[in-house]
Parts: C-alpha cells; structure tokens; sequence
C-alpha cells in the first residue's frame, strides 16, 4: 500500500483575542491510494480544520504551524508555493462540503459552477468545458443533464446539490476527494444515495478518499480505515474492521458504546461519555480524554501519550504502551 | 415581468397623487402673499389684486386645489406665475442638464464606491482598508454645498483649470459631478465594502477556492457579484439623496438645471413651478426604484416577480 496523503504533526492554531485556539494540535494521518479513512470524532476535535488544512484553505487568524508536514503524492503542500498549490487543489485533491444548501453560488447556473471547475484546470473552450459538465452531471446520476445545467442552485433538492457538488469535485478525475460530512445535511434516504453514489465512483474511478463524520454507522458503510479524532489529536487509526471489533482507545471504545442499536434491552443501556470535550483554548495537560476516561490513573493526568502501536493498529493511551488491551468491540455490544 | 412593471407602474399612481396633494399644502403654508412677490415691490394694492385674481389665488384653498388636480388629471401641469410660460415646457427644457448631472454622478459613484469597497474588503484590515474607511467617513460626513464650494476655490479660483459655473462645456459638468457624487461615494463603498466581507465568509466561496480557482476571479466572478445585491438597493435609495443634493449642486455652479428652477421658483412664490418640479422629481425617484428592483432580479436568479 502506498501512502498518497501523508500528514504529520499537523498543528493549525488560531489566534484570537481570547487566545490562541489549538484546533488540531499534532494530528498523524495516512489516506492509502484508492481507499477511504474515515476521520470520526465529536464536534470540536479538529476534524474540519484538519481537512481545511490539507487543502490550504485555512485564513486568518487560522495558521499551520512550523513544524507540521502534508506530503501528498510525494511533495509536501506546505512548502509548494500558492500557484502550485492551486493547480494541485481542485485537480489533484478535491473537496465537497457539508452544506449543500450553500455550497454553491446562487447567482450562476450549476453547469457553469461544474464548467468552472473544469476550465480552473484544462485547456478547453466554453463549450467544451459544459459538455464535460453535462458529462459529469450523467455520472452522478443527476437525470436530464442537458436540461438541468442551466438550473439555479435553488431549483434543486439538497441531494440533488450536493451531487452537484460531487460532479465538479471529480471534473479533473483527483486522486483524493475530501468528503466533509458530505451527508449530515440530508434526508436518511438522500443520505444513503450519496453514500451509495460515492461507493460506486471510487469503485470505478479508483480515487481515494478522506470522509470526515460523526456517524459511526457512514463508517461502516465506507471506511476501509478509520482515525478517532478527540480534543485536536488523531487517538487511533487502523483497518475499520480492527477498531470496531477490538478499540484500543477507551474513547473509540466509548464512542462504539454510545450508539442506540436496535433490540438494546435494560441489561445492556446506552452508554454515555460523561463531560464535555475541553476547549481548545486550554487544553487538560496529559491525555486530554483523561478528565472524561473510566480507566484513566495518574500518569495520564500528567504524559500526553504518543501513539503506540498495537498490531495493526495505533492507539495513544498509555495501557496500550506494552500491548494490546482487552476491549468490547461492536460484536459484543450489537450481540 | 411586463406585467410586474405594469403594476407597479399603477400602484406609482396614488403615491403621485399624494405628493400632489403635499407639494400644493406645503405650498400654500409658506408665509408670504405670491401676488405680492410677482407684482413686485412698486406695485400698487390694484396691481397686487388684479394678479391676485388673475391666477386665483382670491379663491378659497380647497377650489384652487380641486382646479390643479383637475388640471393635473389631463397632464396639464399649469402656467408659471413669474414667466407665464407652461410649466411643463420649462421643467423639460431643464430637464436634460440635471438627468445627465445625476447619471453622471452615479456612474461615477458607482465605479469609484465600489472599487473602493472591493479594494478595502480584499485587504482587510491593512492599511489600504484603513485609510480608505477614512475617506469614506469623510466622504459622507461633509456637506454636499461644503464640497462644492472647497472645489470650486481650488479648482477655479486658485487652480484656474475647470469653471466654476455653467454648462456651457464639458468641463463644466466636472466639479458639479464630483460634488455630487462625492458623498454617495463614500455611501456606496461603505455599504460594498461590509457587503464583501460578508460574502467572502460564505460556504460557496470556499467551495470556489477549493476548484483551484485563481483568487481575482474568486472576487470578482464570485464576491462582488454576490455583494452587489444588496448595493443595488442602495443605489437605487440613494438615488433620492441625489436628488436633494442636485438643488444644492446646481445652485452652487448656477446649473440651468430642475434644481435651481426650484429654488428660484420657491424664492418667488411661483407655487405651480413648484408644485411641478416636486411632480418630476417624484416620477423620477418611482422610475429609479423600479428600474433597481428590475435590475435586483436580473442579477439574483432567485427573485422573479410574475
């Protein structure tokens, strides 16, 4: 497997008035060619800003840090000059949002908006350039596309915008697709056609990609591998099938435990993560799930944890330091 | 869309009656005699009665007033006191210096307001944004008759390069274009300028920079286009400011313009001049609404008024 994104010690802080808010704060992440991670973890852990990152689309007050590395395809992005950069994104690493609602721009047309992205990247005319958009909006399976290029953003559903979205992001065939909770937005229905949709375009097209949710359950339809974000820092990665069935990380452990499943009876309640996810204006020195962490003892108050690694997995918590630890995986909690 | 304009062009016909009915009582609250005024200060009393009677002015308030809008229903907007003429024909004669005043003024406004605004928007609390804030400050803070007269000392008087009256020549229309733009300038770029911020904060804007697209054609095929909504309606509102400061503008630089007929007409108590240079201001502000709502759906898709 080779390594297509390769992030490394990424730290994207932003300076406020109030501070300075450590939003990701030394996240390590891998996206393998032509699979998908999964990044999962609570509001607030740094998930958006570390895709943002990536795509170099973090503004005042927001900075990455010195020190931080995004080697994509063998080059790091931090240290390629804005004009390259811009022929990298949007060709090579492209991103849809969370919003379909108002991720396009409601004063043109959505085949313009497709077109625009095509002609950002290739040399073609007008009429080249909306042929591939009507192209494109067939692949996605938007019906009538040569009527409906010329449809405003506001006369489509939000699942219809965000295939939209899904089309103008795969106009030049990029190697990554940064999915930012592509279906929050949506209808359970809608949801799982864009999810269905996004399966088959990676199956045929082969592109990688880097899908950040809260859903365990969009987990487990897309993932190849996971990474549980928590307070700024990835805790674990591994294949999803390891992480689900055996979590390293008390948190992933937890999180896998608080999903409501069907059949749940008394003997087996819903659990809950006690606390709140800490700000990133101060974050808890130490682990920072150590204040919320049931196994928690007194050296994870005081040694932030690196991550270790634990067969085929990574897991930053200090019982994982010599070996694997015994935990429930989702085959024990869904029994 | 015909019948939007149609309509609204119908719903203008009440409100016009209703500056009619306003301009004619304001008119007629003003202290001093018209027939007075018109026959002069040698006059004798028989003089001032004859003129008294011979535009009606010896006739009770409300006969005077349903002779006008009966006059005024046929598009006959009357004969002025002091020249005898129709007052339509003089209000069309001067018509053409102020239209071309106010466009000017607001091409020029538009240009300078806006790009100021983008300019002061992209560079965002640099120094570009800040000492552009000032002017605009500036701009909107001096009086339009305070500008004009600064200019004409600087540019006539001192300078000698552009006269300091008349329409006589293109340059003359320059200094009372300037002044008169001069505080919708700061207006405008005021209102694009947060207008920008605003709309460089949206989701859509990400999603464009995101398709590798370069960052002028971020801002101007994107921001400003988006950012001009709202601008738009303020142009369109403005309009009524412009107007105002068109009476101060051309009496300043003696433009034979709708303006100075106003005040002159106003200083002689010539009330049917008065009352339908009001009219044609009225008409003018109703027209430009109606113009900035046609243009406000040709540029936002999502308005659409039939």
């Amino acid at each position: 497997m080779t390594a297509l994104l390769d992030v490394k010690n990424l730290r994207t802080h932003f300076h406020t008035t109030s501070g300075v808010y450590r939003a990701v704060d030394g996240v390590d992440l891998t996206v393998h060619a032509g699979r998908t991670l999964c990044v999962v973890g609570e509001s607030g852990s740094g998930k958006s800003v570390t895709a943002l990152s990536v795509m170099g689309l973090i503004d005042a007050p927001g900075q990455v840090q010195p020190g931080s590395e995004i080697v994509f395809d063998g080059r790091d992005l931090l240290r390629l000059p804005e004009r390259q950069l811009r022929s990298i994104r949007g060709r090579d690493i492209t991103m849809i949002f969370q919003e379909p609602m108002t991720s396009l721009d409601p004063v043109y047309t959505v085949g313009y908006q497709i077109a625009e992205a095509v002609r950002a990247h290739n040399d073609v005319d007008r009429k080249g350039a909306t042929e591939r958009a009507i192209e494109l909006m067939r692949l996605v399976g938007i019906p009538s596309p040569e009527r409906r290029i010329h449809d405003y953003p506001h006369q489509m559903s939000g699942g219809m915008r965000q295939r939209v979205m899904i089309a103008a992001a795969l106009s030049c065939d990029p190697k990554l697709l940064i999915a930012d909770e592509p279906t929050t937005a949506l209808d359970v229905t809608i949801q799982a056609q864009i999810l269905e949709l996004m399966k088959d375009l990676r199956d045929r097209l082969g592109t990688a990609i880097l899908m950040i949710t809260h859903d365990l359950g969009v987990v487990a339809e897309m993932a190849d591998d996971v990474a549980v974000m928590y307070a700024g820092k990835v805790v674990e990665t591994g294949s999803v099938t390891d992480v689900f069935n055996r979590p390293q990380h008390p948190y992933t452990e937890a999180l896998l435990q608080s999903v409501p499943v069907l059949g749940m009876s008394k003997e087996h309640p819903l659990r809950v993560i006690q606390g709140m996810v800490p700000s990133p204006l101060n974050w808890p020195t130490g682990c920072r799930f150590a204040p919320r962490c049931t196994e928690a003892f007194d050296r994870c108050r005081e040694e932030l944890p690196p991550l270790f690694t634990v067969d085929d997995q990574r897991s930053a918590c200090w019982l994982c330091e010599t070996g694997a630890r015994g935990s429930a995986g989702v085959e024990e909690i869904y029994r | 869309m015909m019948g939007y304009v149609t309509r609204r062009l119908l719903i203008a016909v009440p409100t016009l009656v209703g500056v009619a009915v306003v301009s004619f009582l304001l008119m007629r609250l003003i202290p001093g005699d018209p027939a007075r005024v018109l026959a002069g200060p040698d006059a004798t009393a028989a003089d001032v009665e004859l003129i008294r009677r011979q535009f009606g002015f010896d006739k009770p308030v409300l006969n005077q007033f349903l002779d006008y809008m009966g006059r005024l229903a046929t598009g006959d907007l009357g004969r002025s006191a002091r020249t005898g003429d129709s007052v339509l024909a003089e209000i069309l004669a001067r018509l053409p210096y102020t239209v071309m005043l106010a466009v000017l003024a607001t091409l020029l406004a538009v240009l300078v307001g806006c790009t100021l605004g983008v300019i002061a928007a992209v560079r965002r609390e640099g120094l570009a944004d800040l000492v552009l804030s000032g002017l605009s400050v500036f701009g909107v803070s001096m009086p339009v008759y305070w500008v004009g007269l600064l200019l004409v000392i600087l540019f006539s008087v001192n300078l000698g390069w552009l006269p300091a009256a008349g329409a006589e020549s293109w340059q003359g229309y320059i200094l009372p274009t300037v002044t008169l733009s001069f505080f919708t300038i700061g207006f405008i770029s005021r209102q694009m300028r947060s207008a920008m911020v605003e709309t460089m904060e949206m989701d859509f804007i990400r999603t464009v920079r995101a398709k590798g697209v370069a960052r002028w054609a971020v801002v101007l095929r994107h921001a400003v286009r988006n950012a001009a909504l709202p601008v738009v309606t303020v142009i369109g509102l403005q309009f009524g400011q412009l107007l105002g400061g068109a009476v101060i503008t051309e009496t300043i630089f003696a433009w034979p313009g709708i303006g100075r007929l106003l005040v002159e007409s106003i200083g002689a108590r010539d009330f049917t001049t008065v009352q339908g240079a009001i009219l044609i201001f009225a008409v003018a502000l109703i027209l430009v609404n109606l113009l900035t709502d046609i243009v406000y759906a040709y540029i936002d898709p999502r308005i659409r008024y039939d």
